[in-house]
């Protein structure tokens, strides 16, 4: 009746979670509680959890993605206190059992469930503003996309109370990962979460392919659309390209495992290396779907903040372009001690190297933009100056690990976990944080409190080189990467040094909820009444501040880069009164969340083999489908009225500013 | 204004360089085998090669926030300025010119470096059969008759072919201070050659995660004179123990912490039936009926090699 | 002051907004089908990798036969000749047509799906399952995830016969059918690799 599921899968045993899930039992129940206090339910279901405007979107993925934060970051406090105490040949306090779900939790939690959201978090918030668009190309599509992206990231959580999770390393190499070694669930609610928030990123890059393509305002051709838009497009082709490869694959692992198939077997012919080389075909694409929007975030930003015209706008489009189909022919070198061959790994580490030129490119781009130019030191060009010192060791580092005679020393060493948190750290979570906190006035109308800002910045950083330098020199002392225990003395004080880095970063991690929390007080005191809170250069900016749910009531003609730049050159103003229009808008919906509902459990009956539950929950997905596909009533029209008072009120704001 | 590193700041950062890779005992820079010392030097080389576009990009980073900040006013502004076909052409040329350099590096040190490549020595090869099994591993003298479990010892000065294959999860061989690993796989055997050139105990480990056992399965190797060689192996021939089927059978069963164990006699071929209980790449050797034509160790463009049948 | 007015970009939705619709729909609709193709192209590689490791069991020559797997093949090469009608009667504005032309889609898609359902359960019960060689967990992968696909296609048929029906030739209804026939004869053409490659190829 419940398939393998029986009141054991709660790990009562291990106190360590029973306290984590009551701890986050308790918040979430303050949570409803004060939602239901101040009456806010209808308030949140109609505007929010049904809305399929790409404004409210992104911030949904964006507050997921930092709740999701917290557990990845706990995990890795966990981690380095396990490996700071057991160093010295005693066993610490996680087991390995425990402590090898935790760095599997923290890989796949880090980049499925906080980087990624974060990413296309920012993405839907700002591309459609940035284009002039009202909104993108397939509204239900994209709410769609957000609610299966919830139910893999409610699946990973589930597995924390019920069941466990996968102890294999976060791309679950067979024939580790398969039946006969991983008989347990943990495999299982692995393959699920990441199939169906894998099909809604897969949605995620249909529909901004499809908007950044077809529905840019007039005048605005490719070659003059922000540098952001133009990573977000590369984004999407990456995420075309490589996503069916990781459904497939994994696809092909869930075969092995519930119908007792030989794709990565041992046994009968099955070829684990097979699944090394498709998983890697789809991880590298995917950290270059992390990495280049945060490129493009820290190309906006060195403009404004610099207040100068991006150097060799055109030197950083083409760059991007070759990063992105580079980025499909250099997996191997994630793999080149597996023994393929001199000729195989010589072809694979000298184009990994070249990617190298065009990122140098990029990094130049920023620094001759703000050569000469008037730098303000904001936080967003904190963190963009940070991240291009710390970016550049990374790339250093990944270089190295690029020439096969070096990477058979430290593959799979914590050089390789220094490089890759250098790049993705130094990378992409700086380029997040720096676009949250640019970005964040346009979302909210009001700024975020800035010492807090500062200070958060200044922990993440040094933290960061605490945590992660001393791993260069751990891998240089024969560490190897995922040991629970050990006995070598002398790497003792490197591992404290990299837990008090953790700690650091804690302090930086407090330091942004505090902000949060006193910026959400403190909001009338900070208030964007111009929409223009950093006289910046792209259409968003001739928004209000939040934008009117329909973006533009009038698409802007552009006729340059940095379209709105020009505007204010020309002294155009932003909102006048004119002859409005009806405009024609999506209406909102809760089939997203209903289908996303059911197909979450679909997956969960799957983990735990409740077959009839299994074909309910498919049944019942494919008829949501179904069910929104028969809805007539899908759109409707703005009336020009509301249209004109909406703007007439912003032209108020704007003369009284 | 131009800005130099005052003398001391540049001694300093030498010392403390010394200080760093020197001091401590780091054993990927204090190789005692040729094969260690000759990835090492790569390392280094790549560094310097690749600190050549790092460290003024650190350097331009600094001057620049500091020169170009918005209070600065006396610094040269020019907010139109986006192009120039000289910074383009050094941007995108000088780390061209380094990667080539790296790339040609990186094509000859590749096939140099090759695991599968034989050591150029005029010293006769000794032959180790190793095979990774939950979490312990087992060395196989087949030239000499002998086995031992997570104790590896080596001659001194003399290439040691290695011919590694697993009886479980693919894990990596490897021992840092005679150079790089290279992943154990069921049904298949990869290869790894390596010399010592000092006497030693080194620590080998696994190198790829495989399960729970996984942070204790580690090795002692011994390399030794020729006389210190030969009385170890006199002394595992004078103990008791052969390894057959049968004894390997329960050797396999999931361990951890697995203690030294000897061997004093081996059946021959135990190696190779180990790898051949699983299909791995090996193509089908007999087909139940009908056509039997298939045959043959094709090259695989993506991953081991398999030896010849 | 007035360069922000663009006259055309707010003109009340008529056939040029619903045909924007449209087309886009059509075209992301294409972009999809594009990331299917990198799925069959995944595990057409896995397949190429995997087909010779028998394991002691049978290879390709043994167990496929070509002139069943023919057949098969010319049904669904008609069907998508069918669907091809059904979109000339779709253009030609007559409903009644459309619904004949698609429900002999769906019969001949029925057929095909019957026919490989047919195949597998005889190999199956022969014991040459998906669990038996690598060899032959690629080839039921690789044809069944078509056969899973050409399913979906029929599901999606019936509901757009259905709709048809219930509110006539609509711009919806011709987009969604505009999408289903690139899907259609999409699933034709990976067929025909499959045909190609798996069978064919295997036999030879």
């Amino acid at each position: 009746m419940f398939g393998k599921l029986t009141l054991e899968a709660i790990p009562t045993d291990e106190p360590i979670i029973m306290w984590t899930l009551a701890v986050v039992a308790l918040i979430a129940l303050a949570g409803i509680a004060a939602i239901t206090y101040y009456r806010k339910w209808a308030y949140l279901w109609n505007e929010w959890f049904t809305s399929v405007d790409h404004k409210r979107i992104g911030v949904m993925y964006i507050v997921v993605g930092l709740v999701m934060l917290l557990r990845g970051f706990s995990d890795a406090i966990m981690m380095r206190t396990q490996q700071a105490m057991a160093s010295d040949g005693s066993p610490g306090y996680l087991p390995p059992e425990h402590y090898d779900q935790i760095f599997t939790a923290h890989g796949v939690i880090m980049i499925f469930f906080m980087a990624m959201p974060l990413v296309v978090g920012l993405m839907n918030i700002v591309v459609p503003l940035q284009i002039g668009a009202r909104d993108v190309a397939f509204p239900f599509l994209n709410a769609l996309s957000f609610w299966l992206f919830v139910a893999g990231a409610m699946l990973v959580n589930v597995s924390l109370a019920v069941g466990e999770f996968a102890r294999t390393g976060w791309v679950a190499y067979p024939p580790l990962s398969g039946l006969s070694y991983s008989p347990g669930v943990g495999v299982d609610y692995y393959i699920w979460s990441l199939q169906i928030s894998g099909v809604g990123t897969l949605l995620t890059g249909v529909n901004f392919f499809v908007t950044i393509l077809k529905m840019r305002t007039p005048g605005m051709t490719l070659f003059r659309m922000p540098v952001f838009t133009w990573t977000v497009l590369c984004t999407a082709v990456l995420i075309l390209a490589s996503f069916p490869i990781l459904t497939a694959t994994l696809f092909m692992l869930s075969l092995d495992r519930y119908l007792d198939m030989h794709f990565f077997t041992n046994e009968l012919g099955g070829n684990p290396m097979m699944y090394v080389n498709l998983i890697w075909a789809w991880g590298h694409p995917e950290v270059y779907i992390l990495i280049l929007p945060a490129f493009g975030i820290f190309s906006e930003v060195a403009s404004t903040f610099s207040r100068k015209r991006l150097f060799g706008y055109h030197s950083l489009v083409w760059a991007t372009i070759v990063i992105t189909i580079l980025s499909f022919i250099v997996w191997v070198h994630h793999f080149f001690t597996m023994g393929s061959g001199a000729n195989v790994n010589a072809f694979f580490g000298i184009m990994t190297m070249i990617i190298a030129v065009p990122t140098g490119v990029k990094i130049f781009t920023w620094l001759f933009t703000m050569y000469r130019g008037r730098v303000r030191f904001e936080t967003p060009m904190l963190w963009t100056v940070g991240f291009i010192v710390t970016f550049s060791i990374g790339g250093m580092t990944g270089v190295l690990l690029a020439v096969p005679g070096a990477d058979f020393l430290l593959h799979n060493s914590l050089f390789l976990i220094a490089h890759f948190h250098n790049v993705i750290i130094g990378g992409a979570v700086f380029g997040y944080m720096c676009g949250l906190t640019y970005w964040f006035p346009k979302a909210f109308g009001f700024k975020l409190h800035d010492r807090l800002g500062r200070a958060a910045f200044w922990c993440w950083i040094i933290g960061f080189y605490f945590a992660f330098m001393p791993s260069y020199f751990l891998s240089f002392m024969g560490m190897t990467r995922r040991l629970n225990h050990f006995n070598v003395p002398e790497w003792e004080p490197w591992l404290l040094a990299e837990l008090l880095g953790v700690g650091i970063i804690l302090c930086g991690v407090s330091c942004q909820i505090l902000q949060f929390y006193f910026s959400i007080r403190q909001r009338h005191q900070n208030r964007d009444l111009t929409g223009d809170p950093w006289d910046g250069r792209t259409l968003e900016w001739s928004t209000a501040s939040p934008p009117p749910f329909y973006n533009f009531a009038q698409q802007p003609v552009v006729e340059g880069i940095d379209a709105y730049w020009g505007m204010k050159e020309r002294g155009q103003k932003t909102a006048v009164e004119a002859d409005f229009q009806n405009i024609h808008m999506p209406r909102n919906t809760a089939m997203g969340l209903v289908i996303s509902l059911f197909s979450l459990i679909m997956c969960f009956a799957l983990v735990w083999h409740i077959w009839w539950l299994a074909i309910v929950g498919l049944v019942a997905t494919i008829g949501g489908v179904i069910w929104r596909s028969a809805d007539d009533d899908i759109d409707y029209y703005v009336p020009a009225e509301e249209v004109a008072r909406i703007e007439n009120q912003r032209i108020k704001m704007l003369a009284e500013a | 204004m131009r800005t130099r590193l005052p003398c001391y700041v540049s001694r300093l950062l030498l010392v403390g360089g010394m200080l760093l890779l020197g001091g401590c005992d780091m054993v990927l820079f204090n190789p005692k085998g040729q094969v260690g010392v000759d990835q090492r030097n790569l390392i280094i080389l790549s560094t310097l090669l690749m600190l050549l576009v790092v460290i003024p990009v650190i350097v331009m980073a600094f001057i620049f926030s500091v020169k170009y900040r918005a209070s600065n006013t006396k610094a040269k502004y020019t907010p139109e300025w986006a192009h120039s076909r000289k910074i383009e052409t050094v941007v995108w040329g000088v780390p061209l010119v380094i990667i080539i350099i790296l790339g040609v590096v990186t094509w000859k040190s590749t096939h140099a470096l090759d695991p599968y490549r034989p050591l150029d020595s005029d010293v006769k090869p000794l032959v180790v059969q190793v095979v990774a099994t939950d979490w312990k591993w087992l060395f196989i003298y087949p030239e000499l008759g002998i086995a031992s479990v997570n104790e590896l010892a080596m001659p001194l000065d003399t290439p040691v072919n290695f011919r590694v294959t697993s009886d479980g999860a693919m894990t990596s061989f490897f021992i840092p201070a005679l150079g790089g690993q290279i992943y154990a796989m069921a049904g298949m055997q990869t290869q790894l050659h390596l010399i010592a050139n000092e006497a030693g105990e080194y620590r080998g480990i696994a190198a790829n995660y495989n399960g729970p056992g996984f942070s204790d399965m580690h090795f002692r190797t011994l390399a030794t004179d020729a006389a210190g060689f030969d009385k170890w192996v006199a002394g595992v021939r004078a103990g008791q123990g052969r390894l057959d089927k049968d004894s390997y059978a329960r050797l396999a069963r999931p361990t951890v912490k697995h203690p030294v164990e000897h061997y004093a006699s081996i059946q021959p071929d135990l190696f190779q039936s180990i790898i051949d209980k699983y299909e791995g790449m090996n193509r089908s050797r007999e087909v139940e009926h009908r056509m039997g034509h298939m045959q043959g160790s094709i090259e695989s463009p993506v991953g081991a090699r398999q030896q010849g049948q | 002051m007035s360069n922000l007015v663009q006259p055309n970009a707010t003109a009340p939705e008529s056939e040029h907004g619903h045909s924007d619709a449209s087309s886009m729909t059509l075209f992301g609709f294409w972009i999809y089908l594009m990331t299917d193709c990198i799925l069959f192209a995944t595990l057409f590689a896995t397949y190429a990798v995997l087909g010779q490791s028998v394991a002691g069991g049978p290879g390709a020559a043994d167990i496929f036969e070509l002139p069943y797997v023919l057949t098969e093949t010319f049904i669904l090469l008609f069907s998508s000749i069918t669907y091809g009608f059904a979109m000339l009667a779709l253009s030609a504005g007559q409903k009644q047509k459309v619904l004949a032309w698609l429900g002999l889609t769906f019969v001949l898609g029925l057929a095909f799906i019957g026919m490989e359902i047919h195949e597998f359960q005889k190999l199956i019960g022969e014991g040459y399952g998906p669990d038996r060689s690598a060899f032959l967990t690629g080839f039921f992968t690789l044809v069944g995830t078509h056969g899973l696909h050409v399913t979906a296609g029929l599901i999606w048929m019936a509901v757009v016969m259905f709709q048809v029906q219930r509110n006539g030739l609509t711009m919806v209804n011709a987009t969604r059918m505009g999408c289903l026939s690139l899907f259609w004869h999409f699933l034709d053409v990976v067929w025909i690799c499959v045909f190609t490659v798996v069978y064919l190829f295997g036999v030879m």
